[in-house]
């Protein structure tokens, strides 16, 4: 019953936002996006995820990995960990058929599971996952007893060994806590795109592909139906948020 | 009645001792009394007496609400706490939360209430250069 008024709802905005539109040439309109107001909470009405074409994804290009590390501020800030204790929120892996010897290149980031195990194991809630589908760390409540890091099939959390200074606003971090990609949530309350996805696509590679899979017209639905897309460790069970094409 | 003088003498001289002692130490009150920043604009978001009482209320549900709920909005943030109360003084600098002039340091050193937001929040508006070059944290 909530599922058919909220279909009815969006519906309905669809409906008021083609009212709104532009039109600028025949059968070309603009619309203007609206991003959901700053009083307003996240709801389950969306559910945000990425895409991943591994076939575009070039061995040796990190301009994702960059852009995340200058949007949020890890990497060059922790400076006396080793480097098996330095944060890392995404990083490049390089698959190797060892029999044809073919050779792939992708992102490995917080997947956001919808059934996240690293919020299962976390024994004071700080480990959460948001109603729009975004798995975050409560630092506030984060004792860092980093059970998360191991329940995580991915390998994508970290856990900061030492006093920081000099955070980002928008991305706040420090000694004992662990963390992990945030799906640049700061960005997307304010309909904006995360940091990794904007730079790949800037850099004309387009092999990220960012939106919301609960919209059957959102770009990243629409390929998902046509291209189908792999979640890693699919055997898990844990469906994904990010998905990848071409694995 | 010289037993009766010497007495009052003695009374007289510790009197004045302990008004000499008293005067020391309401100077020494004074130095000791916190030195609050000024903000940058004019009004604070709630009245000072009331922020004086509750901020820690209003940023602890606030952070509720922004971090798990996503509900951004910029009333009782810390980060806009910061913009106003952190903005950069004549010289376009700003203080570190391990100095005392910055604005929360100024009370809370002298409230000896150990805060540790700044172990993971920024102390300063992002574009805001710091005063001194000596590292941060506590």
């Amino acid at each position: 019953m909530k599922q058919d008024t909220d279909m009815n709802r969006r519906r309905f905005l669809g409906q008021a936002a083609a009212a709104a539109g532009l039109a600028v040439a025949p059968g070309v309109m603009l619309y203007e996006v609206q991003a959901r107001p700053a009083g307003e909470a996240a709801t389950s009405k969306q559910r945000w995820g990425m895409l991943i074409d591994t076939t575009k994804c070039e061995v040796g290009c990190n301009d994702c990995v960059t852009a995340c590390k200058t949007e949020n501020g890890w990497g060059a800030s922790e400076t006396k960990s080793s480097t098996e204790q330095q944060a890392q929120w995404i990083r490049k892996v390089k698959l190797t058929d060892k029999q044809t010897g073919h050779v792939q290149s992708l992102p490995l980031m917080c997947q956001h599971c919808e059934t996240p195990p690293c919020v299962d194991v976390c024994p004071t809630g700080a480990s959460m996952k948001r109603a729009d589908g975004i798995v975050l760390v409560d630092k506030h409540i984060c004792i860092g007893c980093r059970y998360c890091m191991m329940a995580c099939p991915y390998k994508a959390r970290s856990f900061i060994h030492e006093s920081l200074s000099g955070q980002k606003a928008h991305a706040p971090r420090g000694l004992g806590t662990v963390e992990s990609c945030t799906l640049c949530v700061h960005r997307v309350d304010k309909d904006g795109t995360p940091a990794c996805v904007e730079s790949c696509n800037a850099k004309g590679h387009k092999a990220m592909y960012f939106g919301d899979l609960n919209d059957p017209n959102s770009e990243i639905s629409k390929r998902l139906k046509e291209f189908g897309g792999q979640q890693i460790r699919a055997d898990l069970g844990l469906n994904t948020g990010v998905r990848y094409q071409g694995l | 009645m010289v037993y009766l003088q010497r007495h009052i003498r003695k009374l007289v001289t510790l009197v004045g001792l302990g008004i000499l002692l008293s005067l020391s130490l309401t100077s020494q009150a004074a130095d000791l009394k916190p030195v609050i920043p000024t903000a940058k604009g004019g009004q604070c978001v709630e009245k000072t007496d009331v922020m004086r009482k509750n901020h820690m209320e209003f940023i602890l549900h606030q952070r509720n609400d922004t971090l798990r709920r996503g509900i951004r909005t910029s009333k009782h943030s810390l980060k806009e706490c910061i913009e106003c109360h952190n903005a950069p003084a004549n010289d376009g600098k700003v203080a570190r939360i391990s100095e005392k002039d910055h604005f929360c340091s100024s009370c809370h050193t002298f409230a000896a209430v150990k805060i540790d937001c700044f172990e993971c929040h920024a102390d300063k508006p992002e574009a805001a250069q710091y005063r001194t070059s000596a590292k941060g944290g506590h």
